[in-house]
């Protein structure tokens, strides 16, 4: 899957890295601001209130 | 197999970094968050909104605040958790608000009124204002800061309970339908730490009022008991 998508990027190697890197950057910045806030809220040791 | 592997080790950084988040990443959202609702609540306790009292030997009567969903209008002191725990308290238990701050459930009395005053906080996650709940001892002060005023609680007793006693926020904790007399403070939070197995409630009675003056500090904040 990496490797594929490493060889599906355009460019000589030094472009390569810094597009795989912006990738990388993109999903953790994803994960973190749209996907995480979204799951937080399901997993139990957030549940602090009574009578749910 | 070697796709399968590569999946494995995805979910597997997935998870890892799902963890770094829960428990460090949402204390920088909750430590943003908190700066501006103390900006925003020193802001709206400087504007004068009483007038000074007639006579001034007497206390001005306490001004209910009447704050709206997400919104905060108190600080909560525990000396014993140290001098510079001071978390605004919101309003409302929606896990919104619960990402801010600890908060205030709605219906229950408002600080220093009679009947329970009940605050939920986060224990491991969003700035965790409610980990270290279950270190307090009966006769700890927890000081409740409004804007003209501290409502000095004392802790009385901690009780770990299932998810379901919603009867520890009535007006008299535990007693349903019973008419309260006494201002009395509820705290809740998950326990045991990390989990939803169960609720850490910790209740606190009104001890006394202490007024603000100019340059005063919190009571109880050089730790004396």
């Amino acid at each position: 899957m990496y490797g594929w998508i490493y060889r599906h990027l355009p460019g000589p190697t030094r472009v390569r890295v810094l597009l795989a890197l912006l990738l990388v950057a993109v999903v953790i910045a994803l994960l973190l601001f749209v996907v995480f806030p979204e799951v937080g809220p399901w997993m139990p040791l957030n549940h602090v209130t009574v009578g749910h | 197999m070697r796709a399968a592997g590569e999946l494995l080790i995805t979910a597997g950084l997935f998870v890892a970094l799902f963890l770094v988040y829960q428990l460090w990443i949402t204390d920088l959202f909750q430590a943003r968050s908190q700066s501006r609702l103390h900006d925003r609540l020193a802001a709206s306790w400087q504007t004068p909104s009483a007038k000074p009292p007639a006579k001034p030997s007497e206390p001005p009567p306490a001004l209910r605040p009447d704050p709206a969903v997400g919104q905060g209008f108190a600080v909560l002191h525990i000396p014993r958790l140290g001098n510079d725990y001071a978390p605004v308290v919101v309003e409302g238990v929606g896990e919104p608000q619960l990402e801010e701050g600890p908060g205030h459930y709605p219906g229950t009395a408002m600080p220093g009124e009679i009947g329970n005053f009940v605050v939920s906080g986060h224990r491991t996650t969003y700035g965790k204002p409610f980990n270290r709940l279950d270190e307090l001892r009966p006769g700890d002060p927890i000081v409740v800061e409004v804007a003209d005023r501290y409502y000095v609680y004392r802790m009385t007793r901690s009780e770990v309970v299932a998810p379901n006693r919603l009867d520890v926020t009535d007006p008299v904790p535990e007693r349903p339908g019973a008419i309260a007399e006494a201002a009395m403070m509820t705290m809740t939070t998950c326990h045991p730490k990390f989990s939803a197995k169960s609720r850490l409630i910790v209740f606190a009675n009104l001890d006394k009022t202490v007024m603000k003056t100019p340059g005063g500090a919190v009571p109880f904040a050089s730790g004396e008991a």
